[in-house]
C-alpha cells in the first residue's frame, strides 16, 4: 500500500469516527461501560487474592516431638518436610524460645517466679504451607512420622480460605465472561449499524474496483479507535477511584489495614492497562472485521 | 507496458472471439431464484469503441444485462467474456482488477452526500490508490471536461439533477475506463440536461471509450442514429445499426 493510500485510509477511520458520531458515542460508552465494570471487578478480585494468599502464608502446622528424642532425628525430620513441595517454609522452635515468646506474650513479669522451663517438650516445626489446600494431606504424613507426637493444625482456616478462594475465582470468571458476551453483542450490533449507515459508499466503492482490503480498512482502523479509546476512558477513571477509595478507607478504618494488606495502584495497573487495551482494541477490531465481511459482497 | 499487453494478448488468444470484440454474450441465461428468467438466450457481440443503446420496456432485462456486464451477478448459462474476463468463472480477488477498467452511472447518481465535488471524484482515484500528484491533477481535468470546474466545492444537494451526474459521469471517467455502462443515465433529468449527458457520453465515446447506454429516451435514440439493441422479456429482438427506438405494441 501507497504511504498517500495508508494516510487516506486513516483519515477515512478518524472521519468514520466523527462522521456517525452518535453510533461512535453509543460504542465507546458500551466499550468502556464493559471495561469500566471489568476492571473495577479486577481491582477488588485481585485485592481479594492478595489479602487471601497473605492471611495463608500465616497458615501454619505445628509438629511437637516424642520425648526425650534425639536431635539429630528432629533434623531429619526437618529435612523430609523441607522436601515435600507443599511446604513454603519451615521454623525450628526450639523450647527456650517457645518459653520466652510465651513469657513474653502472656506473662509479662510473673514469668520470674519459673525455676525451670515448663515448656520443655514444646520444641516443635512451624510449617508454612504455599496452597493451603495441601495441609490436610500433609498433617497425615506427619502424623505417621517416627519421632512425632502431635500435630496441630487451623483446619478452620484452612477450609474457609481455600473455600474462599475457589468461590473468588468461579465466580470472577462466571462475571468476566457474561461482561464478554454482552459487550461483543452491542460492539457487533453498534457496528453494524455503521456499516448499514455506510453501506452505499461500501457499494459504490466495490463499483469502482476497490479490494476488499481497502474497503475494510477504514472501518477496521474505526473500529479499533473507538476500542481504545473505550478502553482508556475506564482506565482513568478506574485509577483516580482507587487512589481514593484506598486513602478513604486506609485512613477512616486504620485497623482494616493492619489486618488486610491491600495492592498499590501501580501493581493493579501493570496488568489492567495491557489486558484493558487488548481487550478494547480486540473486541473493535473483531466487531469490525465481523461486520464488514458480511457486508462486502456486491 | 510490455507485460501488460503480454497478459492481454493471452486473454484474447484464450477467448476463440475475433480481437476488436470487448464483450461477448453468447447464449447468456440469467434466472433469480423466484419468477420468469430475466434474459433468455442472449447473444450480444461489441466491438472496442462502439456506441450501444440498449432499450426496452420496464422489466425487459436491461439492468439485468448491465448487471451481468458488471459481474454484480453471474450468469445461470452461457458464455460472457467482457475485456477478456470470463465472468462466469473470474475468481472474487480478481474483480476489482477487473472493475477498474469499466465506469458506471446510474439513474440516482449514487454520490457521497457528504462530500464535495471534488472528494467524490477523487474517491475513485484514492480507491485504485492513485498518488496525490495525479489525483491533483486528474481531478480538475475531468472536471472540466464535464463542465462543473466552478463548482468542486459544493455538496450534491446543492447541485441540480444534471450537475449530480455529471459528477457521477465525471467519478466513473476519471479512471480512463475501457467500457462504460450507464443504466437510465437521464431517467432523472429534464429534456435539457439528459442531451447534454447524452451528448457527453458520445464525446466520450469518441475519446475511444466504449459506452453501453441503457435509456427510455425515445427521442435522444431515433436523433442519434447510433447502435441500438431492444430487449423484450429478456430476449433480444432487434439490433440494428443507426437503429430507431421500436415502438411497443
Ligand atoms: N433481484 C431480483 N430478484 C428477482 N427478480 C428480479 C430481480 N431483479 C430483477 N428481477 C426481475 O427480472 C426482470 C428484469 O428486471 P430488470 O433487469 O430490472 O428490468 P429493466 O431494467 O429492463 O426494467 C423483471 O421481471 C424483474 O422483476
Ligand atoms: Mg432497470
Amino acid at each position: 500500500m501507497r504511504i498517500s493510500s495508508f494516510f487516506y485510509t486513516l483519515r477515512q477511520g478518524v472521519r468514520n469516527l466523527f462522521r456517525n458520531k452518535w453510533f461512535t458515542l453509543a460504542s465507546i460508552a458500551t466499550i468502556s461501560a464493559c471495561l469500566f465494570l471489568f476492571g473495577l471487578f479486577y481491582a477488588i478480585v485481585v485485592n481479594f487474592q492478595h489479602i487471601v494468599r497473605s492471611a495463608e502464608e500465616g497458615v501454619s502446622v505445628t509438629v511437637f516431638f516424642d520425648e526425650g528424642i534425639e536431635d539429630t532425628r528432629i533434623q531429619d525430620i526437618g529435612e523430609s518436610i523441607r522436601k515435600r513441595p507443599e511446604v513454603a517454609n519451615i521454623i525450628f522452635i526450639s523450647a527456650e524460645e517457645a518459653w520466652d515468646s510465651f513469657k513474653k506474650e502472656y506473662l509479662g513479669e510473673y514469668a520470674d517466679g519459673f525455676t525451670e522451663n515448663p515448656l520443655a517438650d514444646s520444641a516443635n516445626y512451624e510449617i508454612y504451607l504455599n496452597d493451603v489446600s495441601m495441609q490436610s494431606a500433609l498433617v497425615t504424613y506427619l502424623e505417621a512420622m517416627d519421632g512425632v507426637r502431635l500435630v496441630n493444625r487451623s483446619e478452620l482456616a484452612a477450609t474457609t480460605l481455600t473455600g474462599v478462594n475457589a468461590l473468588i475465582a468461579y465466580v470472577s470468571v462466571g462475571i468476566i465472561a457474561i461482561l464478554f458476551a454482552v459487550s461483543v453483542f452491542l460492539i457487533s450490533n453498534t457496528v453494524t449499524i455503521g456499516i448499514s449507515v455506510r453501506k452505499e459508499e461500501i457499494n459504490i466503492m466495490k463499483y469502482i474496483g476497490a479490494t476488499d482490503f481497502f474497503v475494510r480498512s477504514p472501518f477496521v482502523i474505526e473500529g479499533m479507535m473507538i476500542g481504545a479509546i473505550g478502553a482508556s476512558i475506564p482506565l482513568g477513571v478506574i485509577y483516580t477511584l482507587y487512589n481514593i477509595v484506598l486513602e478513604y478507607v486506609l485512613v477512616r478504618f486504620p485497623m482494616l489495614a493492619d489486618l488486610l494488606s491491600f495492592l498499590t495502584v501501580d501493581e493493579i495497573f501493570h496488568v489492567l492497562i495491557p489486558v484493558s487495551l487488548g481487550i478494547g482494541v480486540g473486541i473493535g477490531f473483531l466487531g469490525s472485521i465481523v461486520t464488514v465481511r458480511k457486508h462486502l459482497r456486491v | 507496458m510490455e507485460v501488460v499487453n503480454n497478459v492481454a494478448e493471452k486473454r484474447r488468444k484464450k477467448s476463440t472471439a475475433p480481437p476488436n470484440e470487448i464483450i461477448t454474450m453468447t447464449n447468456v441465461c440469467k434466472a433469480y431464484s423466484t419468477g420468469a428468467p430475466a434474459l433468455k438466450d442472449v447473444n450480444l457481440h461489441i466491438n472496442r469503441g462502439e456506441f450501444v443503446f440498449i432499450v426496452g420496456d420496464s422489466g425487459s432485462g436491461k439492468s439485468t444485462l448491465i448487471k451481468l456486464l458488471l459481474r454484480e451477478l453471474t450468469i445461470t448459462s452461457g458464455f460472457i467474456n467482457v475485456m477478456g474476463y470470463d465472468l462466469a468463472k473470474i475468481k472474487h480477488r480478481k474483480i476489482p482488477k477487473f472493475r477498474r477498467n469499466l465506469g458506471v452511472v446510474f439513474q440516482d447518481f449514487r454520490l457521497l452526500k457528504d462530500r464535495n465535488v471534488y472528494d467524490n471524484v477523487a474517491f475513485a482515484q484514492r480507491i485504485i490508490q492513485k498518488s496525490n500528484k495525479e489525483i491533483k491533477k486528474n481531478v480538475p481535468s475531468i472536471l472540466a471536461i464535464v463542465g462543473l470546474a466552478g463548482k468542486y466545492k459544493a455538496k450534491p444537494r446543492q447541485l441540480s439533477g444534471g450537475e449530480q451526474q455529471r459528477v457521477a459521469l465525471a467519478r466513473a471517467l476519471v479512471n480512463k475506463p475501457t467500457v462504460l455502462l450507464a443504466d437510465e443515465p437521464t431517467g432523472n433529468l429534464d429534456p435539457k440536461n439528459s442531451w447534454e449527458i447524452m451528448k457527453l457520453l458520445e464525446q466520450i465515446n469518441e475519446g475511444g471509450t466504449t459506452v453501453i447506454v441503457v435509456t427510455h429516451n425515445r427521442e435522444i435514440v431515433n436523433a442519434m442514429q447510433k447502435r441500438v439493441v431492444t430487449l423484450k422479456k429478456g430476449v433480444i429482438v432487434s439490433d440494428e445499426e443507426k437503429g430507431g427506438y421500436i415502438d411497443e405494441d
